[in-house]
């Protein structure tokens, strides 16, 4: 692990730390919106290690100058363009789940959804198989 | 040298801007953080070399999304709950999950490396041959609209489907028009003059973004999310009801659809001329003539869903059933 | 010679610029009220960006780039003052008061038609 190593490889551990960060705020925060910013987040650091991926040294932007030149790779450009906007399109559909479901229950912290569900499940049981 | 303190600073920021999000409890706190940490990422993307995807990143995740999250708490809550439960086993399950990942990365190719295995198979091919094939200067617009077109399609229609399921979950509890004149912000003079004077140049910027993409940064997703932000901008200023009488739901819907109807019909015009589906080069003289019209119509069925599929997403947010009067702002 | 020249003063402009965003950021953090730090935030974004933005025309001299400079220090130049005017407005409304001022009572004027009529 020499220095040289070290410098060509912390860019990936750096977003490595981001994406941890962002998973642990899904899986740890029960509130419904901090989840979606923390999958924001999440997805956010997947596109700087792809994007880390595609960079070349001493290269410059995927876009014709007619001069000869050293270009980054445009093939991870071209897929996280289009994974941004998927995300952004999951993003508006879970927020607009949140509200749907703030709606129904009245609260989007997790735990007190699921209070409500298992209340009402076993108010439901008492009257039998009854459909 | 230089590159690499920049590269590091800006990664630094955003792990202490992910930290913040993790720490607050202020619902409001944590969605402007969002947007801070899409604005440094857009930063750190360009520093990159990637200007077409810090272009929409900036766009998109520093625009759209914050003015999405902002609509959903102004219809939840504001503040996060304590949770109750611990808080041992997802760090546990995190720190591994880590420690994985990074004995993953020890086998990949360092960073900057022109040898990697990425830059061999086919991407030395797109660079090269852009020039000849298709002709424009921006290699990732041609690959995004030409050499890769099937993932470009299926990737509208996953937009366009999104739209829908938003439209779904939403459309039950809009509240209908009024009539009355209720705008948000009447006694916010300045606010309403500078909005008047910026719409024209904002949604010309739109167009010059989605035409322009051929030459530089730009194509039908950045054109798109600017085209619906001076939309919103109208709304959030004037109020919805003067939005929706501008352009109104029905028309948004249609024009939704016929962005990806325009994709898909694109390809089914190649079969009329013998080729395959999505081969522009049936679709002109010669073929980068065809090439560039197709790139130009396809662009532009991608703009007209993406736009739509934005501004009918804030319409459905906005028209929730909370009126909230003037006195409360 | 005048190429010389022209560097130094872009360097200068840019160096000022810079100065007065890490000022501003510096204020950001050290002000004590909302309103206060409210002043340095809009200094970052408003004097600072132009002199930046003013020192890379300089560099790009008579070219596109210069033009697309241009139009954006224009759009900056509309925008920042209005977004601190939108920021201090919401919190006055909203009945925050700055820490050691004394804020008349605000006079309750109808400010819509529905209120007025209603």
């Amino acid at each position: 692990m020499s220095l040289g190593d070290v410098l060509g490889l912390f860019n990936y551990w750096m977003v490595i730390v981001l994406m941890m960060t962002g998973l642990y705020i899904v899986v740890s925060r029960g509130n419904l919106v901090k989840k979606i910013v923390g999958l924001n987040i999440f997805q956010t650091s997947v596109f700087l290690l792809y994007i880390s991926m595609g960079k070349v040294s001493g290269g410059t932007a995927p876009i014709l100058t007619g001069k000869p030149e050293v270009y980054s790779n445009p093939l991870p450009h071209v897929l996280i363009l289009t994974a941004i906007v998927v995300g952004v399109a999951m993003t508006a559909l879970g927020l607009a789940l949140v509200v749907r479901i703030k709606n129904a229950y009245g609260s989007i912290e997790e735990d007190e959804i699921q209070k409500m569900d298992l209340a009402a499940e076993s108010e439901a049981e008492p009257t039998g198989h009854q459909r | 040298m230089i590159d690499t303190t920049i590269n590091f600073a800006l990664l630094l920021f955003l792990a202490a801007t992910a930290f913040s999000i993790l720490r607050r409890t202020t619902l409001f706190s944590v969605v402007m953080l969002s947007g801070v940490f899409s604005f440094v990422s857009a930063t750190l993307l360009v520093h990159l070399d990637a200007v077409d995807v810090a272009f929409t990143e900036a766009a998109v995740g520093a625009g759209i999304s914050t003015v999405l999250m902002l609509s959903t708490l102004a219809l939840t809550a504001r503040h996060e709950a304590p949770s109750s439960r611990s808080r041992a086993l997802p760090l546990i399950v995190v720190f591994l999950t880590g420690l994985a990942l990074i004995y993953g990365t020890l086998d990949m190719p360092r960073f900057g490396d022109p040898s990697a295995p990425v830059h061999t198979h086919v991407a030395p091919r797109y660079i090269t041959a852009t020039a000849t094939e298709i002709g424009i200067p921006n290699i990732v617009t041609a690959v995004l609209a030409s050499y890769r077109g099937f993932d470009t399609l299926g990737e509208t229609t996953v937009i366009f489907t999104a739209g829908i399921g938003v439209l779904l979950l939403l459309a039950g509890t809009i509240r209908e028009p009024t009539g009355l004149r209720i705008t948000a912000m009447d006694h916010h003079l300045v606010l309403r003059v500078v909005t008047k004077v910026l719409i024209g140049p904002i949604l010309l910027f739109a167009l010059y973004v989605q035409f322009h993409g051929d030459y530089g940064p730009g194509g039908g997703f950045q054109a798109g999310v600017i085209f619906a932000a001076a939309f919103i901008i109208y709304a959030l200023v004037f109020g919805l009801e003067a939005a929706r009488r501008a352009v109104p739901g029905r028309a948004v819907r249609w024009i939704l659809a016929a962005g990806v109807l325009l994709y898909g019909g694109v390809g089914v015009v190649s079969f009329f001329f013998g080729k395959n589906y999505l081969d522009y080069s049936a679709l002109g003289a010669t073929a980068t003539a065809g090439q560039h019209l197709g790139i130009l119509l396809v662009e532009f069925g991608v703009g007209m869903t993406v736009s739509a599929v934005m501004v009918s997403t804030y319409y459905a947010f906005a028209g929730q059933n909370r009126p909230i009067g003037d006195e409360e702002w | 010679m005048i190429q010389v020249f022209l560097d130094a003063t872009s360097w200068a402009l840019l160096a000022t610029g810079s100065f007065l965003v890490i000022v501003g950021s510096l204020g950001l953090v050290r002000m004590p009220d909302f309103y206060t730090r409210l002043h340095p935030a809009g200094l970052t974004d408003t004097l600072g960006i132009d002199l930046i933005l003013m020192g890379l025309m300089l560099q790009s001299g008579f070219s596109l780039v210069t033009v697309k400079l241009l139009l954006i220090g224009a759009f900056l130049f509309f925008t920042s003052p209005t977004s601190t005017h939108a920021i201090a407005n919401a919190a006055f409304v909203a009945g925050l008061k700055p820490r050691h001022a004394v804020v008349p009572e605000r006079p309750r004027r109808p400010a819509s038609p529905k209120e007025a009529g209603g």
